[in-house]
């Protein structure tokens, strides 16, 4: 029952601290969801530079993780012999028993490195989302193609074999029998990656940058700033991290600000992985 | 080729040879990104053994050599760190002002039967006084490898001036020592490993050159230990009863829907559930207060080691249940229609047959949970990790930090001595990682063998 608890506890904490900060006469519901100025100095509570770098972050980290997760699927699933499937899958284990920290600090001292010296100096700052959302990329790697590898072998050989049957060459058989067949597992893999992305934390407070970039579509650029990946911004995991991390009076503004993103946090990760709960369930009800 | 129309003869062929290349290009590709995967992870180990290791100039405020020579001891055939302690006193004695020398001793005396730099009638005084008494008073006199750090530390005062990665100290190593004379002509160059016993033994410090990782990973010991014994027992409870008592009700699916969930929660989450109960509403009881024998100086209000364990509990109590529920469902059913045929309650039918046969798969899942708690750090950080203590965990109500915890701290600091530290607390990190993944490897293989 302490699941149950747990829950309950998670929406009445959230939900009453979140309370409490739009009750302060300081702050609206209707400025909290479109202002793009996060000021909490002068009172500005605008999500939106937060939930910008977020996006960003699960945007460039899905770029990096979904192909490379895939592909790594469908060759371990398709084409590996069981030996190499023996020696290959560990180290994707690996790769998903490392510690997130440990990925912080390979963003900071290599990943962003490396940016800098392909792409110039000038051009990407030192923390950047960019960094951050190829780090969050290789981190959901396994977490991709360990799902969807479990769709593709859902998959029953009688298709696979009547596709084999027609003269479809192995790529054929794959692409367009047995992928389009997993595709809501695959569908679901993505959504869940998704969310592990915005909710991840360590990498993004170490790597994407410590002040929420504040912008104005009509007066920035579009590239320049509001979809430019190379500067710093404040995600909202990162937020949390850095106004929790110092010494946090109770019942300031501060405080219950950042248990109001917390509560938008939990809506959005919940909402993904619920939609890739029905998702896995269409795709049993078809194969079972 | 129109639609409907076969393609023969060499047309065929080309055609067929194309769709096999094309599978084959594709199919590299395919391979190719395993391999960037695997590359990645490659990288990311090369990285930290590579900050691990190097090169460094080092700059002494007071070179070693001179000192053992204002001894007037040979210097060819002595050196500082072969000296005798009472040698070792002597340098102190000289080298050190008296007001230092003094607090030094009221610390720890250097002599059981002789003090050093405090006078006998002070010492007294000092000793006789019923508040404020000096540490010194009561605690044995210093051992010889405590002098010879007292000496390194107060006077020697090695300093890092730069550090180099482990890979140009390797391939580039002239260069370095080319930049190493022209920039910092007094400084030896010297390989370090920044990962040593030293590292692991000694205690946080702001200086990156002694600071070591033992509060850190006592800090970790504490809060998994508080975790384990909150959520294994929680969790296997859960998975027993969603199992083997539970029916199919409405509300039980609702609970598994919800477990499932909360699988999914991020981390962070659980840290500020943690932060609002276990630290603020549940204070006077995750203090310690509520108990007694609160210690002024290491009690933090509700930041303690049971709050961020409970936390870290919550956190893999999900996981937990999952994975015993899967070994359990694992069991045939057979085993169990043959206890109660026996004449088993279903109780003794769960003990005596259900549990013995689910625990190998009940262990890996734990054990694998419990990887997940070490090496958490978000939730860590919200419910108020110190960032900064030197004293060790002495208790579940003590202050805390963990080695995740340090490693976070360390990276954000901007000098690369702390780039250096971090990557050796890495290693110390996903060495005890390695260690408990092995422990349940061992666990499941005698446990499967007796079963």
């Amino acid at each position: 029952m302490i699941s149950i608890l747990t829950t309950i506890g998670i929406v009445v904490v959230l939900g009453r601290e979140a309370l409490l900060f739009f009750q302060t006469k300081e702050v609206s519901l209707g400025e909290f969801f479109s202002s793009t100025t996060w000021e909490p100095q002068i009172f500005e509570f605008g999500i939106w530079p937060l939930v910008r770098s977020t996006l960003m972050v699960g945007f460039i980290a899905v770029l990096v993780a979904v192909p490379l997760g895939l592909a790594t699927a469908v060759y371990l699933s398709e084409y590996a012999s069981d030996r190499a499937r023996g020696l290959l899958k560990p180290v994707l284990e690996v790769l998903a028993g490392i510690p997130t920290v440990v990925y912080g600090y390979f963003a900071l001292t290599f990943v962003t490195p490396l940016l800098r010296s392909l792409l110039g100096v000038s051009l990407v700052e030192i923390f950047n989302v960019a960094s951050a959302g190829i780090v969050v990329g290789v981190l959901i790697i396994p977490l991709v193609s360990s799902m969807s590898e479990d769709a593709l072998h859902a998959v029953p050989l009688s298709l696979r074999e009547a596709a084999h049957g027609l003269g479809a060459t192995k790529l054929e058989v794959s692409l367009r029998v047995v992928l389009p067949a997993a595709l809501s597992g695959i569908t679901a893999a993505i959504v869940v990656s998704v969310s592990r992305a915005i909710g991840e934390t360590m990498v993004v407070a170490i790597a994407a940058g410590a002040a929420p970039r504040n912008w104005n579509l009509g007066k920035d650029g579009l590239f320049s700033t509001v979809l430019n990946p190379f500067i710093s911004g404040e995600t909202m995991t990162g937020h949390i991290v850095r106004i929790s991390g110092g010494d946090l009076s109770y019942n300031s503004i501060d405080y219950d600000s950042v248990f109001a993103i917390g509560l938008m946090l939990f809506l959005m990760t919940l909402s993904l992985n619920m939609l890739s709960r029905r998702f896995v369930a269409r795709f049993r009800e078809v194969y079972e | 080729m129109t639609a409907g129309e076969f393609p023969e003869g060499p047309q065929l062929d080309a055609q067929i040879n194309r769709r096999r290349r094309r599978g084959a290009y594709l199919r590299i590709s395919f391979l190719a990104s395993l391999i960037v995967a695997i590359l990645a992870l490659l990288t990311l180990l090369f990285n930290i053994v590579n900050s691990a290791f190097g090169l460094v100039a080092l700059e002494s405020e007071v070179a070693p050599a001179a000192l053992v020579e204002a001894l007037g001891l040979d210097t060819t055939s002595s050196a500082l760190v072969d000296l005798s302690k009472d040698d070792l006193v002597a340098v102190l004695r000289t080298n050190v002002n008296n007001n230092v020398g003094r607090r030094l001793e009221r610390d720890q005396r250097f002599y059981d039967d002789r003090l050093v730099f405090e006078t006998q009638t002070k010492w007294d005084e000092l000793c006789g006084r019923a508040v404020d008494r000096p540490a010194g008073c009561s605690t044995g006199a210093r051992g010889r490898d405590d002098v010879y750090a007292l000496v390194i530390e107060q006077i020697v005062q090695p300093k890092v001036r730069e550090t180099w990665l482990l890979f140009d100290s390797i391939f580039h190593r002239a260069g370095i020592e080319e930049r190493a004379a022209a920039l910092y002509p007094s400084a030896d160059l010297v390989f370090r490993s920044w990962l040593s016993v030293d590292f692991v033994t000694s205690p946080q410090s702001p200086q990156a050159e002694v600071a070591g990782v033992r509060t850190a990973i006592l800090g970790s010991l504490w809060i998994v230990g508080v975790t384990i014994l909150f959520s294994f027992p929680v969790g296997v409870g859960a998975a027993v009863y969603l199992e083997e008592y539970a029916r199919d009700t409405r509300l039980n699916r609702l609970v598994q829907t919800n477990i499932n969930n909360l699988a999914g929660v991020p981390s962070i989450i659980y840290g500020m559930l943690g932060l609002a109960i276990f630290v603020r509403v549940l204070e006077a009881f995750t203090s310690g207060a509520a108990f007694g024998g609160v210690e002024g100086s290491v009690t933090a209000n509700g930041r303690t080691v049971v709050s961020a364990g409970l936390t870290l509990g919550l956190l893999i109590l999900p996981i937990i249940i999952i994975n015993a529920q899967e070994a359990i469902r694992a069991v045939p059913q057979s085993l169990r229609s043959a206890g109660m045929a026996l004449g088993a309650s279903q109780w003794q039918t769960i003990r005596a047959h259900v549990l013995p046969n689910a625990i190998p798969g009940i262990l890996t899942g734990a054990i694998l949970a419990v990887a997940r708690a070490l090496g958490e750090t978000a939730p860590l950080v919200v419910v108020g990790a110190s960032t900064f203590i030197t004293a060790d965990p002495t208790g579940p109500f003590s202050k805390f930090t963990a080695l995740p915890i340090q490693i976070f701290q360390w990276t954000s600091r901007p000098q690369d001595e702390f780039r250096n530290i971090a990557a050796a607390a890495i290693i110390v990190l996903l060495v005890l990682l390695l260690m408990l993944n092995a422990t349940a490897i061992v666990l499941r293989n005698r446990y499967a063998r007796r079963v």
